[in-house]
């Protein structure tokens, strides 16, 4: 049994009727766990982000807030949202939020994309960008429901959060998690980690909040980051951490239905041209048509064979 | 091939539908896609272990250098990581050592050294040897010109007062050791190290309270509490994995975590309670919480009455009345303290009242001296609601039975006053109240800023100091005896330990250790080679000096003063008044362009400026093998990774060479007091370019002789290491240069480089490195139990008496066979054993703690009857007066500090980590920024007397508008990040704006309450 699985169970424009390998079933997901109630804030996470995936993104300005960068980018794949929330009784709150990608169980961004193989979903759970394949045409940005990937105008590709896929492989936790320094952020099994969650939904509520709870949003299969929330009964505090996500209809349309559609529309398309065939046969030829002269086709554009080996 | 135009229509529809079917999905994977997932990148690096160099926690770092270690490939460091094995860290880094690689490649970093020429508007590259030829020159030059052997008194003084230094706190112990060498051989006093700017006043407090200056328990101790108090200092940013234990108190041992600050901060943001408080007004608060525990009987009553010296009687002709202590002159702004003592019996003891019937007993007088704090009071000084105030004292009275414990977590916002011992003095007598001092999860946690300040408080790298406590000889000490006497106490009640009698054993040691085989019993062991001093040369004092102009060099290593002191406008002027400065550093600091015009940051003539400065280069931890002290006194070993960069060079190296010079230059040209210039021990295999090893084992020391027990037979032989200070002696045997780090390297090997981490109870983990003293890792741990050895809470039992000895998870800080009901106290340091809530006279400005207002405050009219509005002993020079302003011009009370994703001026050259936090900022509550018409984003000018800065404002409602004293205060926070050079956006020294005053004990200065004005641009 293993949980740094790079066993690919999803790729991006390829259908189920030809499956990646499944033998290897004895496999679990792993999830990360992120306790807001115990999130200080520190950035620590984004800076280990940065460092060990070599990312180095522009110093940039102070906008009048502690959010810095002041959002993700396709050089910083994670970054802390600070809120300030105050009840009517005028007790404050600061909400702090490690946003990032949450690694869907049902991906948006997988589901959108039209490069094959451009974007996996490994069995462990982790969803991972592929930038060789990446076509930059920006569908992961429309299907994704937490607004998490950005284009790098530098190469034009699209990046985010790999869970650090490259540590999961060999056995390691993410960076983030590792440097963690309030212990904010676990890592483990999705069963455990809902399990941890659920202690810690406890402590909270013993601690007078009442809205506390687990965010494993099932509108995208539930995901394989997760929060603790002290006000799960209101996500949207959280930097507008959407309260029911799930992937766009126009998305879901496409990719869902429209997609199947036009593929059997296709099918019925060339069985109808075949039972044309072999009931009425191949359409006859002109036989005097006339030769069309190659200055016709080099103007077309097309080229013929003894122009394209002189150039 | 021609093509037809039907193939050419066939073949265009095929490419179509196969391109249809590809993008319909249609299709098997991709065969031979270039990799999954990226490749792992440190399959066969080499791992080098490290401790992070920034703060205290001194978090334990796994370095990957390119190659594998093969000697045909140059490392060059590309990763850091935290070290999962390390007990306190446990694989964790905060943002700023996880960007760590950033600071070790900075742009920045110094590659070669190089001069600047007198009135020059440029750096000019020079070679090794011209600059330390030219700096040994000056030096020696100034030396013989300048040195005083003698005062106006005639009597013998041999200091040198016209070239200071400043050692760094975060290089390792063994070059601290090889600085205070070099400085003490050339008779220099103006030496400090950021101690002085930082933790100094919890050394005077908490030694006055407890015997030892240090933090009481550790890191991962801070788990064991029931809650946690953080007041004065901000540890989820100050200290961030240190705060891990915050968080595991919280969710393992369901604590309540408790944050008083100014502002809402990000330790605020996970507590479970926040109240307010107006900066500069922590003792008011404080003495409040001991009138609250004294008025509601919440002390742990045997704990008082057995372990403080509650029950002391003190002498009829203590007093205090209206602000000021019995005995006060107000010509020489100080104390006579004959008064402040106790009452004493016919044989010198102390007389005491265990029934507590007695008016002047310890207990008695302070009941009626914090009578006066009664929480209306307190609401008023402070700010802070009453009632919030009341929840933080009834929480923290519920830790006054036996098994529950509250931990006290305090840093600079508590030792950055004019009176900011007090502020500590009063938070240790809460905690002595209520039983919290030598328990698992109690204490008075000091949380120490660079990662080796606490080493080099240790080492003695301050104005008036000697390694391992003890203090530099004074002009009216002239002969040994008198300095043994003074420095020797006696013991207040028969029994004590009293450990300071021990003192003659660690001074002569020590001499034995400057001056090798020059320091014999005839010539009093060198005594008279030390310099003396008349006043403290702290960092104040000798930047006045600099003003007058009577200061002409100074050596800044791995110190940044025009950044770090307050007054930045002042300082750069005192710093062109030098005739040279060497920079020793790792960076390319602003103090090393306090000449370079950058406009509004720093608006100077170069060609006004005659002095000549070097910069030369250093290595930084990573280059380096060495020792660093944390918090919580552990000596930590780590290694190099990779060579510095360029023609960079350890610290040792550096001040090797120049010194062997200086010595060259001695021996043949003679001049004035060669003496301690050239008997000084500097035995190193290469002098130019002592080993860490070899000084790290001089550190701990040496057997000069063999050495016998009480009973004759030889413990350890002549030659070897000595295996703990307890077998020093005062008879020239022994030689140690810090007889708290007596152990670190014994004939066992080097001990501070363990990395045992089984935990032996409760946290503890006594394999792992080594902690002074004696590998002891919770202070006063005896305490824990009641004085029949019970302890005060089964759940927390640190140490158990056997029958024979004391043992257990800790090593006891207690006599090993004292036996329970033995009466001998547990605060071993303390001549009467005692925890003092009566401090008698060893602070400055009172036995007992006392508000007063920071030398800057909105506060006009002394609250309490007081007749004395600020503290009436500390520390002002006159040329500073007039540059302090009042309300009516700076009406809004400001606050500096630090954030957590930088450290001081020095992680903004870090790429990384400006990316975090790129541009200087002030905070602003919301509604002083809607009366100023300031929005989120916008620039401000906050401006005091001395000067001005400009950064972007974030409005906030963290930072509360607070009614005191009847009027309306708001409070601005001043973080002190940013500067003119690094890799963030250039900004303003934030401590142009903050008042040169300083704490009456230990001259830190007033970085933490002073005065603004506020004003969009």
């Amino acid at each position: 049994m293993s949980m740094q699985s790079q066993d690919i169970i999803r790729r991006s424009a390829t259908n189920g009727l030809t499956p990646s390998p499944q033998a290897r079933r004895h496999e679990q997901e792993v999830a990360k766990l992120i306790d807001v109630s115990l999130c200080t804030g520190c950035k620590g996470c984004q800076v280990a982000c940065s460092e060990w995936n070599d990312l180095r993104d522009e110093v940039g300005h102070n906008v009048g807030v502690y959010d810095n960068p002041a959002d993700l980018t396709a050089e910083t794949w994670t970054v802390i949202r600070f809120d300030e929330v105050e009840d009517e009784g005028g007790k404050l709150e600061w909400l702090l939020r490690k946003e990032g990608c949450m690694h869907c169980e049902d991906p948006g961004c997988l589901k959108a994309c039209p490069s094959p193989g451009a974007i996996l979903q490994f069995a462990n759970g982790i969803v991972d960008f592929q930038s060789e394949q990446c076509i930059g045409c920006g569908y992961c940005i429309a299907g994704c429901p937490f607004d998490i990937p950005r284009i790098n105008s530098k190469d034009n590709k699209a990046y985010k959060c790999t869970l650090c896929a490259d540590r999961v492989a060999v056995g390691q936790e993410p960076a983030c998690v590792k440097t963690c320094p309030t212990g904010a952020i676990s890592f483990g099994s999705k069963a455990e980690m809902k399990d941890l969650a659920q202690t810690r939904v406890e402590d909270l509520k013993s601690r007078g909040h009442e809205g506390a709870g687990l965010y494993d949003p099932p509108g995208v299969g539930g995901t394989h980051v997760m929060y603790v929330l002290t006000h799960a009964d209101n996500p949207t505090l959280y930097h507008r951490l959407p309260a029911e996500p799930h992937i766009s209809p126009v998305v879901r349309g496409w990719k869902e239905w429209l997609k199947p559609a036009g593929a059997l529309g296709f099918i019925a398309t060339l069985a109808g041209a075949f039972a044309h065939y072999m009931a009425v046969g191949p359409n006859s030829t002109d036989e005097t048509a006339p030769e069309v002269p190659e200055k016709e086709l080099v103007e077309a554009g097309e080229k013929p064979d003894q122009n394209r080996r002189d150039a | 091939m021609a093509l037809g135009r039907r193939e050419f229509l066939r073949n265009t529809g095929a490419c179509v539908a196969g391109a249809s079917a590809v993008a319909l999905g249609f299709v098997p994977p991709v065969k031979a896609l270039a990799q999954e997932t990226r490749q792992y990148k440190l399959l066969r690096a080499k791992e080098t272990r490290n401790n992070c160099t920034y703060c205290s926690v001194g978090c334990g770092l796994l370095m990957y250098s390119l190659g594998d270690g093969a000697k045909n490939a140059k490392p060059s460091i590309f990763h850091i990581e935290g070290d999962p094995d390390h007990p306190v860290s446990r694989g964790s880094l905060c943002p700023k050592g996880a960007g760590l690689v950033d600071f070790i490649h900075s742009e920045t970093r110094l590659q070669y050294p190089s001069y600047r020429a007198p009135g020059s508007r440029e750096w000019k590259r020079i070679s090794w040897e011209e600059a330390t030829d030219r700096i040994a020159r000056l030096l020696k030059d100034d030396r013989d010109k300048n040195f005083i052997q003698r005062n106006e008194k005639g009597e013998l003084v041999n200091r040198w007062l016209s070239t200071g230094m400043l050692a760094s706190s975060a290089a390792s112990n063994e070059t601290g050791l090889l600085d205070f060498k070099f400085a003490r051989a050339l008779g220099i006093l103006g030496l400090d190290c950021q101690a002085r700017l930082c933790h100094a006043p919890t050394v005077s407090a908490l030694g006055a309270s407890f015997g030892r200056g240090a933090m009481t328990n550790n890191w991962v101790d801070i788990k064991n509490a029931n809650v946690v108090l953080i007041m004065g200092g901000n540890p989820a940013e100050a200290h961030p994995v240190g705060f891990k234990w915050v968080m595991e108190a919280k969710t393992r041992n369901a604590a309540q975590v408790m944050v008083v600050d100014p502002r809402f901060n990000r330790s605020a943001a996970v507590a479970d309670f926040y109240a307010p408080i107006r900066a500069g007004s922590d003792a008011a608060f404080m003495l409040g919480v001991i009138n609250y525990l004294l008025t509601h009987d919440k002390i742990q009553h045997e704990y008082v009455k057995a372990y403080t010296n509650a029950a002391l009687i003190v002498r009829e002709d203590f007093d205090f009345h209206e602000g000021l202590f019995s005995g006060y002159d107000a010509a020489t702004r100080s104390y006579a303290t004959t008064s402040w003592d106790y009452e004493r019996d016919e044989q010198g003891f102390a007389k005491q009242d265990p029934t507590f019937q007695h008016p002047r007993c310890v207990l008695n007088l302070l009941r009626n001296y914090t009578s006066r704090y009664t929480p209306e009071l307190v609401s008023q000084i402070t700010g802070t609601p009453e009632k919030d105030f009341l929840h933080v004292c009834e929480t923290l009275a519920s830790t006054s039975v036996p098994d529950r414990t509250s931990t006290f977590l305090f840093a600079l916002g508590w030792t950055h006053h004019t009176n900011g011992s007090q502020i500590i003095r009063a938070a240790s007598m809460v905690q002595m109240l209520l039983g919290n001092v030598g328990m698992p999860g109690g204490g008075l946690n000091a949380l120490r800023g660079h990662s080796n300040i606490q080493g080099y408080t240790d080492l003695g790298l301050l104005s008036t100091r000697l390694p391992g406590y003890m203090n530099l000889p004074k002009d009216s000490q002239q002969t040994l005896d008198a300095y043994l006497q003074a420095v020797t106490p006696k013991a207040d009640e028969p029994k004590e330990v009293n450990y300071w009698h021990n003192a003659p054993k660690f001074f002569v040691s020590l001499m034995k250790t400057l001056w090798g085989d020059h320091a014999t019993a005839s010539n009093n062991w060198g005594y008279d080679w030390l310099p003396k001093w008349d006043r403290s040369y702290d960092m104040l004092a000798y930047f006045e000096r600099m003003q007058q102009g009577k200061v002409n060099g100074y050596i800044a290593q791995g110190f940044n003063p025009l950044a770090a002191m307050p007054d930045k406008n002042r300082m750069r002027d005192g710093l062109a008044k030098l005739r040279f400065l060497v920079i020793i550093d790792p960076l390319d600091t602003e103090t090393s362009n306090f000449w370079q015009n950058e406009g509004v940051y720093n608006d100077v003539r170069p060609e006004d400026i005659q002095t000549e400065v070097f910069r030369l280069p250093s290595s930084c931890f990573a280059e380096e093998n060495g020792s660093v002290v944390n918090s919580a006194r552990w000596l930590q070993w780590h290694y190099a990774g990779t060579q510095p960069p360029g023609e960079a060079w350890n610290d040792g190296r550096i001040l090797g060479t120049i010194f062997t010079k200086l010595r060259a230059l001695y021996a043949k040209e003679g001049g004035v007091c060669p003496e301690p210039v050239l008997n000084m021990q500097w035995n190193y295999r290469d002098p130019e370019d002592p080993t860490p090893e070899e000084v790290a084992k001089e550190a701990n020391g040496y057997a000069l002789a063999d050495i016998q027990d009480a009973t004759g037979k030889v413990v350890v032989k002549k030659g070897e290491l000595l295996p703990d200070f307890s077998v020093l002696k005062d008879d020239g045997t022994t030689a140690s240069y810090c007889w708290v780090f007596a152990g670190s390297w014994t004939e066992a090997g080097n001990q501070m480089a363990r990395r045992d981490n089984t935990d032996t109870g409760l946290g503890n983990t006594p394999g792992w490195a080594w902690a002074w003293p004696a590998n002891r890792r919770l202070l006063y741990n005896r305490a824990s139990l009641d004085p029949q050895g019970r302890p005060w809470d089964p759940h927390r039992k640190i140490i158990e008496w056997n029958g024979q000895r004391w043992g257990g998870a800790d090593v006891p800080d207690y006599p090993l066979t004292s036996p329970p009901g033995s009466g001998v106290g547990p605060f071993i340091m303390q001549s009467e054993g005692m925890g003092r809530l009566f401090a008698g006279a060893s602070l400055v400005d009172g036995p007992f703690p006392e508000h007063y207002e920071p030398t800057e405050s909105p506060v006009l009219a002394p609250a309490l009857g007081s007749k004395v509005r600020h503290n009436p002993v500390a520390r002002q020079f006159a040329d500073e007066i007039p540059r302090m302003g009042n309300p009516s011009e700076f009406p809004y009370v400001a606050t500096t500090y630090s954030i957590t994703e930088l450290f001081r001026h020095w992680t903004k050259h870090s790429h990384l980590n400006a990316i975090m936090q790129p541009e200087q900022f002030v905070e602003i509550g919301e509604r002083l920024a809607g009366k100023l018409g300031v929005s989120a984003g916008d620039t401000v000018r906050v401006s005091s007397r001395r000067g001005y800065i400009e950064a972007k404002a974030v409005v906030t409602k963290r930072l509360k508008r607070l009614n005191v004293m009847g009027q309306e205060v708001d409070q601005v926070g001043v973080p002190c990040h940013w500067g003119f050079k690094g890799a963030t956006r250039k900004g303003f020294l934030a401590n142009t704006l903050t008042p040169a005053m300083g704490d009456a004990n230990s001259q830190t200065p007033e970085f933490k309450a002073f005065l603004v004005n506020v004003e969009k641009v």
